[in-house]
């Protein structure tokens, strides 16, 4: 057996949670959007340049979305984000006003070459 | 009172400390202890006779005791229930009255409740089982220096738990060799790496050297990865001034977070640090060696839920609770009793986890649960299941074990866990479902799929030692 038996570990820009897993498919990300509503939380949806990544604060798109119990229409919004900032990254966040924390927090689209 | 007379002598303790129809205030510290009286005592007299001897009591009579008012000051004994499955110890219920506590000091509760009393010659093992701790005292005490909800936004960490390791080998590491291991964690995927306990300032490693290189190792995977990066720098020294002075230090090189060993060093030192920390805005990872030496005895010592508690007043972000499936002991429900003192803002009683009062926790910040000992990526699913996402899961061999060094290891248990969050998130049941979760995350990931075959046989099943009383 070769010494050389396992493989060189390419080091990931990746951006925190389900960074690690492929890019989930709009099925998937539905499912956490109805996973951040049943959980009480407010949807919200955030964006910005690539180069701003590891900023705390993206850009807002919109108010978070009070209230909302249609989880299709987080995914329009999310679309309508897409279409408007092409070149920019999208992530979806589950604002939790009992912990004045975020519930949930990952990036559902990342521009060409990300 | 003015009629008072002094009697010389040895009176019963259950005249002045049994009191059966006392009703606690809510401004009391309640207290339930484990007691197996010497042959002979009654239970009564046994549970008077600790209540008597860690508040006002001493054996004897004496003058001094009609100076004061003793009704006002005393500590009482007000129930006994069995101890189910256990002919010889009872359960002792106790009411402190706050004014018997310095504020803000768990160092204070704890000389009085734990003191001379354990060495009782008319008990024959004593355990201190639970404390209710009043929201009066809670209101002293400064507690976490940043909190659940605070680091996660420093970290920017949401929606699942952390993940971090323990370098291994534990002692012996020259220091750069040592910031290498922590590199290759990081850039693999976790979010911290962590000091083992004993890391302190040995001749092979002297501490400024570590947290040099270790600082290097965080900045260089921080920018690589584009995540928030910590390691635990442990800041236990010798004295005081020692650990703020390494504490210091890590500030200055720009570490997110820095770690204490509070039992070792005392709660006296821990809430020092722990108010530097907070003046600083420097977490604090908390360790817990020593534990076992005072929870383990099922007749004997302090339940750990009483530890954890008194750390959570006297401050930490971070604290060991055990695994529940890895090397280390620890009953699952008895684990989760405790976690939820850590964490939750309210804890009802539920006799069913070990919790034997209700703890309202005021507005103190919660603090993290830290798993870790003896896991690796087998074990994901049910430690996502089990502590949830308010904790941090530490794979130290589990990553470093990896036969693609700690980053692969380390991407292999991100990956891993990131599947396990996903999957509970859409409602799949991680206990039964979690080997399929993970061979489906496998086929995504060569880092994973090499971590479930080099660990796929390894368990651990011995029986617990300290069960709950059932």
């Amino acid at each position: 057996m070769s010494a050389l038996h396992t493989d060189d570990y390419r080091t990931q820009y990746t951006l925190e949670t389900f960074s690690f897993l492929p890019d989930l498919t709009a099925d998937e990300i539905f499912d956490q959007v109805v996973y951040i509503i049943n959980q009480g939380w407010t949807p919200s949806i955030e964006h910005d340049k690539p180069e701003n990544a590891a900023a705390h604060y993206w850009g807002m798109w919109k108010l978070p979305f009070f209230g909302m119990r249609d989880p299709m229409e987080v995914l329009a919004e999310i679309e309508a984000c897409r279409q408007a900032y092409p070149d920019h990254l999208i992530r979806l966040v589950g604002y939790d006003n009992y912990t004045q924390s975020q519930g949930h927090n990952f990036v559902v689209y990342r521009p060409r070459g990300m | 009172m003015a009629n008072q007379t002094f009697d010389a002598g040895v009176k019963d303790y259950q005249l002045t400390y049994w009191v059966p129809d006392y009703v606690p205030l809510d401004t009391d510290l309640l207290a339930c202890f484990k007691v197996v009286p010497q042959e002979g005592v009654p239970r009564e007299e046994a549970a008077a006779a600790v209540a008597a001897e860690s508040s006002t009591g001493t054996w004897t009579t004496v003058w001094t005791d009609l100076l004061t008012d003793m009704e006002y000051y005393k500590g009482r004994a007000y129930r006994i229930e069995d101890v189910p499955g256990d002919k010889e110890a009872f359960y002792a219920f106790i009411a402190y009255p706050l004014d018997l506590f310095e504020e803000g000091s768990v160092v204070n509760v704890l000389t009085s409740l734990v003191g001379n009393v354990f060495g009782f010659k008319a008990v024959r093992s004593l355990r201190l089982e639970d404390l209710r701790f009043p929201v009066a005292f809670i209101k002293t005490c400064m507690g976490p220096p940043s909190g659940i909800q605070v680091e996660r936004d420093k970290l920017n960490k949401y929606g699942r738990p952390m993940l971090g390791a323990t370098i291994k080998p534990k002692l012996g590491l020259s220091a750069k060799n040592y910031g290498r291991a922590v590199y290759e964690c990081l850039r693999g995927g976790l979010d911290l790496t962590k000091d083992d306990e004993n890391v302190n300032s040995q001749p092979f490693m002297r501490w400024q050297n570590r947290f040099e290189f270790v600082a290097e190792a965080v900045h260089k995977a921080t920018d690589e990865t584009g995540e928030r990066k910590g390691h635990y720098l442990n800041v236990t020294a010798a004295d005081s001034e020692q650990m703020i002075e390494r504490a210091e230090f890590a500030k200055e090189l720009g570490m997110p977070i820095i770690m204490h060993d509070f039992l070792t060093a005392g709660f006296t030192a821990n809430t020092s640090l722990a108010k530097w920390c907070r003046n600083n805005g420097v977490l604090l990872h908390i360790h817990r060696a020593m534990h076992a030496v005072i929870d383990r005895n099922p007749r004997h010592g302090i339940h750990f839920r009483v530890l954890a508690k008194c750390l959570r007043l006297s401050g930490g972000d971070h604290l060991h609770t055990g695994t529940v499936v890895g090397k280390l002991e620890g009953d699952r429900a008895s684990t989760l009793g405790f976690v939820d003192q850590l964490r939750e803002a309210f804890v009802p009683e539920d006799r069913s986890r070990g919790v034997f009062f209700d703890q309202d926790w005021g507005s103190m910040p919660g603090v993290f649960a830290v798993a870790s000992g003896g896991i690796h990526v087998w074990h994901m699913p049910a430690l996502v299941n089990i502590f949830g996402d308010d904790s941090v899961l530490q794979f130290g061999g589990g990553t470093q074990g990896h036969p693609g060094g700690n980053a692969a290891g380390a991407a292999a248990n991100r990956v891993a866990l990131e599947a396990c969050v996903k999957a509970r998130n859409e409602g799949r049941d991680l206990e039964r479902e979690g080997g399929d979760i993970l061979r489906d995350a496998a086929r995504h990931s060569k880092e994973l799929a090499t971590a479930l075959e080099t660990w796929k046989e390894i368990k651990f099943e011995f029986d617990t030692v300290d069960k709950l009383d059932a």
